[in-house]
């Protein structure tokens, strides 16, 4: 497959053409709120709280509307659904058919979604097709712009998917999920997905059969684990870039990947990243127009797993040559004794020129950087730990 | 028969009591549900079991099995146990 790669147009507008402003969705472990940003990315007004006092693990608008909007929640005690709005947050009304997995016969032990963790929409061309990771690991899809889900059996009922995926008790704290839910542009059928465990994995023929992408990812030491095996594979985030669909990057429990199709082995690039930080984390963004540039937010991956900033001094890491080396971007970021971190689905970039940055953190700060990383600023403090952020430009 | 529902619910049937009807509890709730879209899902997930906060009485008793036989007379309270953080 060709590979192309287009650099920023110099004195392309601030923001994609015809665009009025900027819509920052976060969501959170108490509810979700909209921060609308006008076209200079300068001031912002909150909107929120919605759903208060729910579990919302992702909100993200329909780039092919512009108006409706998905979020996945989990309400309180009551299990999970997904919510619609198709007048951009003024009224949600529930998913009639949330995600479910099949229901298994008489005496054998089925699986319940316990919360969904991710929602991806389909390419242009497929309207009103939206996907969706779980927790415990599960794909679904939508084709009626998420009323309705039905579950792909070739993975939520697959004994060697399930296998794979393991049990509650080998996931991430918050529960095992299926995430980064990956459809190619120029191709509806051609889709990737990440289990936090389980590995990656890529099918070309829409979800119907699937091949393991793990080879060159590195398994904890120590413990004598095969690494052929997806079982010990936890990808933290993997992104597309826009500008070159052949390129994918992989934040991973091991370090920092990238992947240049057809290629199926991943190479570590996190080795270059400084020793006293490593690369570890949760985060990666990638460029809009440039799949040489990405951006990672490192957390402490030593010994018991702080999730915290290394030494309390938070900060992002961009590359601009494909991973060879990383550059620190912390102007404006606290300085020190700052022990929070930044979760897989909460940091994000717009397509704007220069690429505006956004990452909300556990400690429930919303920060972004209208020139790539290299200034931060605080657009708001003391909301509930933060799951995800997104950005779209309305 | 009358059925007692939780705050936590009421965003579906913008009250505190419903009456629905059936032979037994599974099927008290699938009317119920055909009279609140999506409330059963909120109590009883896709393999059939009562979710981990739900508590379902009849007449005082506690029922976990949806096939509990009930009559028109009987009083069903829906209580959405609160934990966590």
């Amino acid at each position: 497959m060709a590979r192309t790669k287009s650099k920023p147009a110099v004195g392309r507008k601030r923001q994609p053409k015809g665009a009025r402003g900027t819509l920052v969705m976060v969501a959170t472990r108490k509810g979700a709120w909209l921060y609308h940003g006008d076209a200079a990315r300068k001031s912002w007004r909150a909107d929120g709280p919605h759903f208060l006092g729910h579990v919302i693990s992702h909100v993200v608008l329909d780039p092919r509307d512009g108006r409706t909007l998905l979020a996945a929640a989990k309400k309180g005690h009551l299990g999970p659904t997904v919510f619609r709005s198709t007048d951009l947050e003024r009224n949600w009304k529930e998913a009639a058919q949330p995600p479910a997995f099949a229901k298994v016969p008489a005496g054998e032990q089925g699986r319940a979604v316990d919360h969904t963790f991710w929602l991806t929409p389909g390419r242009a061309a497929d309207r009103d097709v939206w996907y969706a990771g779980t927790s415990p690991q599960g794909l679904f899809r939508s084709g009626d712009g998420g009323v309705t889900w039905k579950p792909f059996s070739s993975i939520n009922d697959d004994p060697q998917f399930r296998e794979w995926m393991g049990t509650v008790q080998d996931g991430t704290p918050d529960g095992p999920k299926l995430h980064s839910i990956i459809v190619d542009p120029r191709d509806g059928a051609h889709f990737y997905i990440a289990m936090s465990g389980g590995g990656v994995h890529e099918s070309v023929d829409g979800g119907r059969t699937w091949k393991t992408l793990i080879k060159g990812l590195d398994v904890v030491e120590g413990f004598g684990f095969d690494a052929s095996k997806p079982t010990f594979h936890d990808p933290h985030c993997i992104r597309i870039c826009p500008s070159n669909p052949d390129r994918l990057y992989q934040q991973n429990h091991c370090g920092i990947y990238r992947l240049d199709r057809p290629s199926d082995t991943w190479v570590r690039i996190g080795k270059s990243m400084p020793q006293r930080v490593g690369d570890i984390g949760f985060p990666l963004v990638v460029h809009p127009h440039d799949a040489d540039t990405a951006w990672v937010f490192p957390m402490d991956g030593t010994q018991v797993w702080p999730r915290t900033s290394p030494d309390g001094k938070p900060a992002a890491y961009a590359t601009r040559n494909g991973g060879k080396t990383w550059q620190r971007l912390d102007d404006g970021l606290p300085g020190s004794r700052a022990w929070w971190t930044v979760k897989r689905q909460a940091m994000t970039g717009d397509a704007a020129d220069p690429v505006g940055l956004y990452f909300g953190t556990t400690s429930g700060e919303l920060w972004m950087s209208r020139d790539e990383g290299r200034r931060w600023a605080c657009i708001a403090r003391h909301l509930p730990e933060i799951y995800s952020v997104e950005v779209a430009a309305l | 028969m009358k059925v007692l529902i939780p705050s936590a619910l009421r965003s579906y049937t913008e009250r505190s009591e419903a009456e629905a009807s059936g032979a037994t509890l599974a099927a008290v709730l699938a009317d119920l549900d055909r009279a609140y879209p999506g409330i059963r899902f909120r109590m009883i997930d896709e393999q059939d079991r009562i979710r981990r906060h739900i508590r379902i009485f009849v007449n005082g008793d506690q029922v976990r099995d949806l096939a509990q036989p009930l009559g028109p007379a009987d009083e069903v309270i829906i209580v959405q146990a609160l934990s966590g953080g």
